[in-house]
């Protein structure tokens, strides 16, 4: 028995019920909830989340009192298969301790947060039995995001990065009978899809890498593949080159990088908090996990370095540019979140592991704030209108559709909801990068080791950050200065504490935030030095930091120059329309990516379906081969063989000559007997003759 | 005796008469006819008894031919019976009409 394990901490076997109470949690929902009110079905999903963000912290606390080194704690044998052996184990060190304390931390605030949006949404869309499933669903998010941070194995992370993928797919398809704005359609139940097959795509990169993982090492924990790296790369870097190519796939498909980002914007179809807690705070930071927690086999590959560096900073900007150009709400909050995430990989491809999961965190903080707030502000908005349907029953506004996410339908919400404007404002604020919130801390970190690793990418993400600022200013007075845009927007209503108090703790957070890594005292690096080999605290740069700072007050100045000092009228197009023109249209349109791959990819294949469908099975193979073929053959067997030639012809034709050769004979004897009196003596005499013949004769 | 008629002579006869008596059944429609065809078959067959009798000197023949002698009278009589009954049914007595069996 090592030293190790006898000093352990006893907390350490607590491990297994960061995953077992959200499993109970849904468990206890899905077999009683039907019983049980909205608010106790609430009090359950939120309980066991908040239960297993306290188990983290203990684990945390175990760690920090302890050496910090990872433990691994066994749980149950899985396969066992040749040389393959791989069992479920949980592996508790600083880095997946910090990724549990954010998932489960933000995931309970949001978990409280949602109790009271659902119940409005399910008001609002006058399905109330629903209820029940959101928080059966988010709760088994929980449990796989849980396995796959605290997995041992490649394997064991796979099994949560595609149960996460799961329940996005359920959660975005949560109204799958409908389309935003609640009109029957399948728009939801489409952007569920797309999520599942854009994740697809990116699974097989990562099956890929395991296979070619389990081919190189025989192995596919992380101890196992750690310490055989150096050795297969001396002899074999191509084979680690391979790897890591095939976890990018994985990542892209995950983190929504180029080019499989096309599922997040659309996920915005699910409801509000799965947007803030899938496809901001952690299902999309697994990518930023994984290559974190692979650093050994990137630190031995620069190309993969390079490649993954490029792929976040092209990401970032080109999702930046996009995001200027929107109008719904929630979808600038998603292209700000690609772009994130492009930060996020781009720090951990350079590798600065400690630079990307500080802004991981960050991000977690502030990108939920906004996402959440963004839904009170969308249901202020659905609480307006619904006063104005209940107020007047005026045809023209029961008739036209209503979209309570359009910004352009939003304006001085200011004054109607206050608190949700300044917690908005703090996650604006915090995203956009400005001293001393959080964000800044995190995207600095991140700018100053690009400076001195690699310019180009820094390059790509300070003018992502410019762009970064700018859109959030535009929203910022899209939305909430300004007049009402629609009567709507004029009558809005703030939202009730369950909603905004979560938000405070939130707003807290991104403000605070930034004491995690704190240049001079980099709590962060030393808490993440004990797991990822070789991190080295940076230095601030003041360089980098003012530049960085100067851009985003420029951005923001520009933004209020075109939205916040003439405020946009009703009906008024966007000032920035007329002044890129084209550009804008191009940011406008998305770069037309979706088309593209619709008419490269999508249309071609459901070319290839319809004509495996229509010629191949149809004419082909029905008309021709079944009718033509098989039922030919068998009916001219059967027709012509069986029925006409061996039954009709020689069977019934023996037998129907049987039947003629008795007539026949009967017909001939028939003339015997004919009453002639004279005949029958004939027939006497001859009788006669015969018997008196045999006798002489004999 | 000198000069005794060998017994073939009579069987010849005997044969002859029998072969135009039954053609005479055969050929004739008229039943009288027949009937006396029939006798003519009989008294063929007696006159070979005879001849036997006499030419193995055996009595035997002889009483037989009484007995049909006695058979054929007692047919007749039983025959022209049904002729009569059939007459007057028929009208005609043309063998060639009774054929109602036929089937």
């Amino acid at each position: 028995m090592l030293l190790s394990e006898v000093t352990m901490s006893p907390l350490f076997n607590l491990v297994p019920l960061i995953v077992f109470l959200p499993v109970a949690g849904l468990l206890v929902n899905l077999i009683f909830g039907g019983k049980m009110g909205e608010k106790a079905i609430g009090a359950v999903a939120s309980a066991a989340s908040g239960l297993a963000f306290v188990v983290s912290a203990l684990l945390g606390v175990a760690l920090w009192t302890g050496s910090g080194e990872a433990v691994v704690v066994p749980f149950a044998d899985w396969i066992h298969i040749g040389d393959l052996n791989i069992a479920w184990s949980f592996r508790v060190d600083t880095l997946s301790v910090l990724m549990m304390l954010v998932v489960s931390g933000v995931g309970t605030l949001i978990h409280i947060y949602a109790i009271g949006y659902m119940h409005e949404d399910v008001r609002f869309k006058k399905d109330e039995k629903r209820y029940r499933r959101f928080f059966v669903f988010m709760n088994l998010f929980i449990a796989m995001m849980m396995i796959l941070v605290s997995g041992d194995s490649y394997l064991m992370l796979f099994v949560g990065w595609e149960g996460v993928g799961l329940c996005s797919f359920l959660l975005i398809g949560f109204w799958y009978e409908m389309d935003t704005l609640g009109r029957p359609s399948w728009a939801n139940s489409d952007a569920a899809k797309k999520a599942m097959i854009a994740n697809r795509i990116g699974d097989f990169g990562f099956l890929l890498a395991s296979f070619t993982m389990f081919w190189a090492f025989k192995d596919l924990s992380f101890g196992g593949v750690f310490s055989q790296a150096g050795q297969v790369a001396s002899v074999a870097p191509g084979v680690i080159l391979a790897i890591t190519l095939f976890l990018l796939i994985g990542v892209a498909g995950k983190s929504a990088q180029l080019p499989l980002y096309v599922w997040l914007p659309d996920a915005m179809a699910g409801p509000t908090p799965v947007s803030a807690l899938i496809h901001a705070a952690t299902m999309v930071t697994a990518g930023v996990y994984l290559v974190a927690r692979s650093a050994p086999l990137y630190t031995l590959v620069p190309q993969a370095q390079t490649t993954v560096a490029l792929v976040g900073g092209i990401t970032a900007l080109f999702a930046a540019t996009i995001a200027v150009g929107q109008y719904d709400i929630k979808k600038v909050l998603a292209y700000s979140t690609i772009s994130q995430l492009g930060f996020m990989v781009a720090a951990v491809g350079m590798g600065a592991y400690v630079a990307g999961m500080f802004h991981l965190v960050t991000h977690a903080f502030f990108k939920a704030l906004l996402f959440l707030s963004a839904g009170s502000v969308i249901l202020g908005m659905e609480r307006g209108h619904h006063h104005l349907a209940h107020g007047k029953h005026d045809e023209h506004h029961s008739e036209e559709v209503f979209d309570p996410s359009d910004m352009r339908n939003m304006g001085g919400l200011r004054k109607q909801m206050p608190v949700t404007f300044w917690l908005y404002l703090i996650g604006a604020l915090a995203l956009a990068g400005i001293v001393p919130l959080a964000g800044f801390w995190s995207k600095d970190e991140i700018l100053a080791d690009a400076f001195h690793k690699f310019p180009t990418v820094y390059w790509l993400l300070t003018i992502a950050a410019f762009f970064t600022a700018f859109y959030m200013g535009r929203q910022v007075w899209m939305v909430f200065f300004g007049k009402p845009r629609h009567e709507a927007a004029a009558h809005a209503e703030e939202s009730k504490p369950i909603i905004t108090v979560p938000l405070m703790i939130l707003a807290g957070l991104a403000v605070l935030g930034g004491a995690l890594n704190l240049p001079g005292l980099h709590t962060l690096t030393d808490w993440l030095e004990h797991t990822i080999a070789g991190v080295e605290a940076g230095e601030f740069n003041f360089l980098v930091a003012g530049l960085s700072t100067g851009l985003a007050l420029l951005a923001i100045f520009l933004a209020w120059t075109l939205y916040g000092h003439k405020p946009l009228a009703e009906g008024q197009k966007d000032p920035l329309k007329k002044l890129l023109g084209p550009v804008f249209t191009i940011f406008e349109r998305k770069y037309w990516v979706d088309e593209a791959y619709g008419a490269l990819f999508i249309n071609r294949f459901v070319d290839v379906a319809r004509f495996l469908a229509d010629i191949i099975d149809g004419r082909f193979w029905h008309d021709w081969f079944h009718e033509k073929v098989i039922a030919g053959t068998y009916n001219w067997l059967s027709r012509t063989v069986l029925d006409l030639r061996i039954d009709t012809q020689g069977i019934d034709a023996f037998f129907n000559w049987l039947g003629e050769l008795t007539k026949r004979i009967s017909a001939g004897l028939r003339r015997w007997q004919n009453g002639f009196v004279r005949s029958y003596a004939l027939a006497v005499l001859a009788g006669v003759v015969v018997i008196l013949g045999y006798l002489l004769l004999k | 005796m000198v000069g005794v008629i060998p017994l073939s002579y009579y069987l010849a006869i005997s044969a002859v008469l029998f072969v135009m008596g039954a053609l005479g059944v055969l050929v004739r429609r008229n039943p009288l006819i027949i009937f006396m065809s029939i006798e003519l078959m009989l008294n063929a067959a007696n006159l070979a008894f005879l001849a036997f009798a006499r030419a193995l000197n055996v009595l035997t023949g002889q009483i037989f031919v009484l007995f049909v002698m006695t058979v054929a009278a007692a047919e007749v009589a039983v025959g022209l019976a049904l002729i009569v009954v059939i007459f007057r049914t028929k009208h005609s007595i043309d063998v060639d009409l009774m054929s109602s069996l036929k089937g």
